[in-house]
């Protein structure tokens, strides 16, 4: 087999992503850059979830704690010290990466419903300190001086140039998910769901594994945060924090498809875009919460592998393709 | 010092009541190994049934509170039948999901119709002065039925045939099956029983605090620090659970800033739960 042909399945993720950027380039209207904007974080934040969610079975109901601390981190390098933003990016995912080892260290050994019910409580917790702690402004938040935006060359340009920052990095994350699926890393993590204690005997050094799974599905929503509050201009815990964003990660990785690198992709395009749409029409804007969480059960009482996982199931032919 | 005193029995008097709610959510978890996340759904809606009875209808809220601890027990029993009976073999991820997505679903409902604005029950039972500590009635009959409601869960629990089948099931599923308890029923009725100990602890809350729609979300997050604090699946664990939080609650306003309270209770959930994952008493008895 040539070697191009093992790698058929990065083939659709990257056209998806590549096609919203030539899409979004091609209109040039800002309305929908904007729009476009939210479903590539939607699928990088739901692709990163992933990792720990999908591959390795561990549900973290905290994951959006990575994208505030990140965000915060970053922000505050960026208003206090006048970092630019390429560092402060660094430093936000890197503070998301360090607090995703520590978590992880501490409460990866526990499983099932305790590690779920630990990081609602880290989420809780994160969100209190957060809004008491002064240097990063309590619960008032930090705001950026909008001069700030001038070495980008004015405000507008900056918010054009997230954009395809923004692309560059859910490009990254999406390889970054493709590439620990096709590793031997990868198969370790499949192996600890599937059953923890059958992958130790079998060589898998499960503590570690998870560990890097964690800080891997971390890095990227912490780079994410400081864009994003770059681009927002100022922060506030409540925006950091909305624990009702880590529920709709898992969502839109369930949706699409748990453990496949397309399926989170497809789920957070999807569950955006009908997000918009519930919101603008008459009927469901009030109960859009209750639609998404009807649409949440159905999936789990009746298509639990999600939209990528019942395709493969049901049609193996395409399995090199639907990665 | 007297002061101090006073604010300890507040405190105490609220931690009976959350302790019912994280009975409710104890209980299910010892019967099923369910962890229900649509607990704050089950709250703030008897707050609301609560407060449509006693300002609508004129009910007395206490009434008002038993005739939704019922409805609770039947929507509890509902609930069980159509999000929870598919999937109660499979993984743990599908049963959170599966409670999450009613409280998601409820949600929605209920904000569409109340909106999120705070309401508030004006009822009142006085006070109560004993020496130099002045408590509201509301929170005194609140903490009198929290001890009322936990007795007759264990007259339930340890003296009638259901629930000797509830404790049976939660021992080992398969062994009650095969001496004929009807394990689908008991299951049912094990979720019904946890989602009325919710409406009885929020209907009771509802008497003394302002709510609205989202604050069963907090009372929740209680119930999960209560629970691990005594030992998931443990009942009396989580009243003694829920006065350790009282007192918490109670004592720390003291001393600092109010909004400094959770950053202790969830920060002192991640401990109990990286150290002691059975809780303070140890889990299932």
């Amino acid at each position: 087999m040539k070697n191009w042909q093992k790698h058929l399945g990065l083939l659709i993720p990257l056209l998806v992503i590549v096609g919203i950027v030539v899409g979004v380039r091609l209109t040039d209207k800002p309305a929908t850059r904007e729009m476009f904007f939210t479903v590539l974080k939607a699928i990088a934040l739901a692709s990163s979830l992933n990792i720990i969610l999908g591959y390795t079975g561990y549900v973290s109901f905290a994951h959006i704690v990575f994208f505030g601390i990140g965000g915060y981190v970053g922000f505050y390098f960026m208003s206090v010290h006048g970092w630019s933003l390429w560092l402060a990016m660094l430093m936000g995912g890197l503070a998301a990466g360090v607090l995703a080892f520590l978590l992880g260290r501490a409460i990866l050994h526990l499983r099932g419903a305790y590690f779920a019910l630990a990081t609602i409580g880290v989420n809780a917790a994160v969100q209190a300190f957060i809004t008491n702690f002064k240097p990063f402004g309590g619960p008032i938040g930090m705001t950026l001086n909008f001069k700030i935006y001038q070495q980008y060359g004015g405000a507008a340009q900056a918010l054009e140039m997230s954009f395809y920052v923004l692309a560059a990095l859910t490009l990254g994350v999406v390889v970054l998910s493709y590439a620990i699926r096709m590793s031997k890393f990868g198969l370790g993590l499949l192996a600890i769901r599937e059953d923890e204690d059958a992958a130790e005997v079998m060589g898998v050094i499960a503590p570690n594994a998870k560990t890097w799974a964690y800080v891997f599905s971390a890095i990227f929503p912490g780079i994410i945060g400081t864009l994003f509050f770059f681009k927002n201009g100022n922060i506030e815990p409540h925006d950091a924090f909305p624990l009702a964003s880590s529920i709709e990660m898992i969502v839109m990785v369930m949706l699409g498809g748990q453990g496949t690198v397309l399926g989170p992709i497809l789920g957070a395009t999807v569950y955006q875009r009908m997000r918009g749409s519930l919101l603008t029409s008459t009927i469901f804007k009030n109960i859009q919460l209750s639609v998404a969480g009807a649409l949440l059960l159905l999936i789990v009482l009746f298509v639990p592998a999600g939209a990528i996982g019942w395709l493969r199931y049901r049609f193996p032919v395409l399995r090199r393709v639907l990665q | 010092m007297e002061s101090l005193l006073a604010f300890l029995v507040d405190g105490l008097l609220l931690g009976f009541v959350y302790g019912v709610a994280a009975m409710g959510m104890t209980l299910i978890w010892g019967v099923m190994n369910v962890i229900n996340l649509s607990h704050n759904v089950l709250i703030a809606f008897s707050m609301f049934g609560v407060y449509l009875l006693f300002n609508n209808m004129g009910v007395n809220p206490y009434l008002a509170i038993i005739l939704i601890a019922v409805m609770g027990l039947l929507l509890g029993i509902v609930i069980y039948v159509i999000a929870l009976h598919r999937v109660i073999e499979a993984p743990q991820l599908s049963t959170l999901l599966a409670t999450f997505s009613v409280s998601m679903i409820m949600t929605g409902i209920g904000t569409a119709t109340w909106s999120t604005s705070p309401h508030n029950i004006e009822f009142s039972l006085g006070s109560l002065s004993l020496g130099a500590i002045t408590l509201q009635g509301t929170r005194v009959v609140a903490a009198l039925a929290a001890i009322a409601t936990t007795a007759a869960l264990y007259l339930f629990l340890y003296r009638t045939r259901p629930g000797r089948y509830v404790r049976a099931v939660a021992n080992n599923r398969a062994a009650a099956e095969m001496v004929g308890v009807p394990s689908n029923q008991i299951l049912a009725l094990s979720f019904g029983l946890g989602a009325m100990l919710a409406a009885i602890s929020g209907g009771l809350i509802a008497t003394f605090f302002p709510f609205n729609v989202l604050s069963g979300m907090n009372y929740q997050l209680k119930s999960f620090v209560i629970g691990v604090l005594g030992g998931l699946g443990n009942p009396i664990g989580a009243l003694v659970g829920g006065l350790i939080l009282g007192t918490i609650e109670g004592l720390i306003p003291r001393f600092m800033e109010t909004s400094w309270v959770p950053v202790f209770e969830f920060g002192l959930f991640v401990v109990i739960i990286i150290f002691r994952p059975s809780g303070l008493f140890g889990a299932k008895q």
